[in-house]
C-alpha cells in the first residue's frame, strides 16, 4: 500500500470528521436539554384522545426527541403503563429512530436539503403506517 | 469555489454550536438545576459518541484508500440491483453508534456515487436494534418485538424507494442519460 495514499486519505478523513464535529457537539447539547425538559409525566398528559390523534401525537414526539433508542423502549414501556395506547407508544419508537428533526440541519449540510425533508417527511408517514400495521398484526396473532 | 463552499459549511456549524450554547445559557439562567442534570447529560453522550466516531474514521480511511468512485457506483450507484439492497439493510442493522457520525461516511459515499434510495434504506434499517432487542421484548412481548422489526426492515425497502424517488437529483438523472 502506497504511503502517500494512505497520509492522503487520513488527511481527507480527519478534515471531514473535525468538519462537523461543531455540529455534532451542539446536536449533543440540543438533545440533553430537551430529554431533561419532557419527563414521561409530562408527555403522558398529552395523549387520551381519539386514536389516530394520539398515533400523530406519538409520532411527533418521536420526531422531536432525540437519543439513544433505549430511551425510546423506557419512555414507551412507561407510556403504556400509563395507559397510553400501543399505536402511539408504537409510533413514538418508530419515529424517534427513523425520523430525526434536531439532526436535520446536519442531515441538510451533509446528504443535500431535499433528500433530508423527504426522507424525513416520508419516515413520519411511514412510522403511522407501521405502528397501525404491528399492532394489528399482533392482535391478529395473540 | 470549492474552497468557498467548505468555508461557508464550517461556519454554518460553528454558527449552529454557538446558538445551542446560547440556549443552554438561557436554561442555566432560568433554572440552573436542569442545565446541570443536561450537562451530565450531554457528557455522557460526549463519552459515548467517541468509540463511533474513531470506527467512522477508521471506515472513512479505509474507504478512502479501497473503494474508488468506479467500484461504489458499480455496487451501491444507480445500477446496483438487489444484492445492494440487501447489503445496505444489513450494514445498517448492525452499524453502531449515533446517526450523525454515519452521516460523514454517507456524504463520502453519495460524492462516490452511491444511490440515494440506498442511503434512505441504510438510515432506516438503523432502527433495528439488535442489542437492544431483549428490552424491547421486556416492555411490549416477543410476538411484539419480532412484528415490529420486521415490519421495519421491509418499510426501509419502502423508505428507500419514496425518498428516492422524491429526491431524484439532476446527478442521477445526467448520468441516467
Amino acid at each position: 500500500m502506497n504511503n502517500n495514499a494512505l497520509r492522503s486519505s487520513i488527511k481527507i478523513s480527519l478534515r471531514s470528521i473535525t468538519s462537523v464535529l461543531p455540529v455534532i457537539i451542539g446536536i449533543l447539547l440540543l438533545t440533553s436539554i430537551l430529554v431533561q425538559l419532557f419527563s414521561a409525566e409530562t408527555i403522558t398528559q398529552w395523549f387520551g384522545r381519539q386514536e389516530f390523534i394520539d398515533v400523530l401525537i406519538g409520532a411527533s414526539v418521536g420526531s422531536i426527541a432525540a437519543g439513544p433508542p433505549l430511551l425510546s423502549y423506557t419512555l414507551g414501556g412507561e407510556l403504556l403503563t400509563q395507559g397510553v395506547n400501543l399505536f402511539a407508544v408504537t409510533a413514538l419508537i418508530v419515529s424517534w429512530v427513523t425520523v430525526g428533526l434536531v439532526q436535520l440541519p446536519m442531515e441538510m449540510v451533509m446528504l443535500g436539503k431535499r433528500f433530508a425533508l423527504y426522507r424525513n417527511l416520508s419516515c413520519f408517514i411511514l412510522a403511522i403506517l407501521i405502528s397501525f400495521i404491528t399492532v394489528y398484526t399482533v392482535q391478529l396473532l395473540s | 469555489m470549492k474552497k468557498q463552499d467548505n468555508k461557508k459549511r464550517g461556519y454554518g456549524g460553528w454558527l449552529f454550536l454557538g446558538t445551542t450554547l446560547l440556549l443552554f445559557g438561557f436554561v442555566a439562567l432560568r433554572d440552573f438545576s436542569l442545565a446541570e442534570q443536561s450537562f451530565h447529560l450531554f457528557s455522557k453522550m460526549l463519552l459515548q459518541i467517541v468509540p463511533a466516531l474513531i470506527l467512522v474514521f477508521c471506515l472513512m480511511v479505509l474507504f478512502n484508500l479501497l473503494l474508488t468512485p468506479e467500484f461504489v457506483k458499480k455496487h451501491l450507484g444507480i445500477d446496483s440491483g438487489l444484492k445492494a439492497w440487501v447489503l445496505a439493510i444489513l450494514v445498517g442493522i448492525f452499524s453502531t453508534g449515533p446517526i450523525y457520525s454515519w452521516y460523514i461516511l454517507l456524504r463520502e459515499l453519495k460524492q462516490s456515487g452511491m444511490k440515494t434510495s440506498l442511503m434512505a434504506v441504510f438510515l432506516y434499517s438503523r432502527a433495528i436494534k439488535l442489542p437492544m432487542l431483549p428490552l424491547l421484548v421486556h416492555y411490549f412481548g416477543l410476538t411484539y418485538a419480532i412484528i415490529l422489526s420486521l415490519n421495519l426492515i421491509i418499510f426501509s425497502v419502502f423508505s428507500g424507494i419514496i425518498t428516492g424517488l422524491l429526491s431524484k437529483n439532476k446527478l442521477e438523472n445526467m448520468s441516467k442519460d
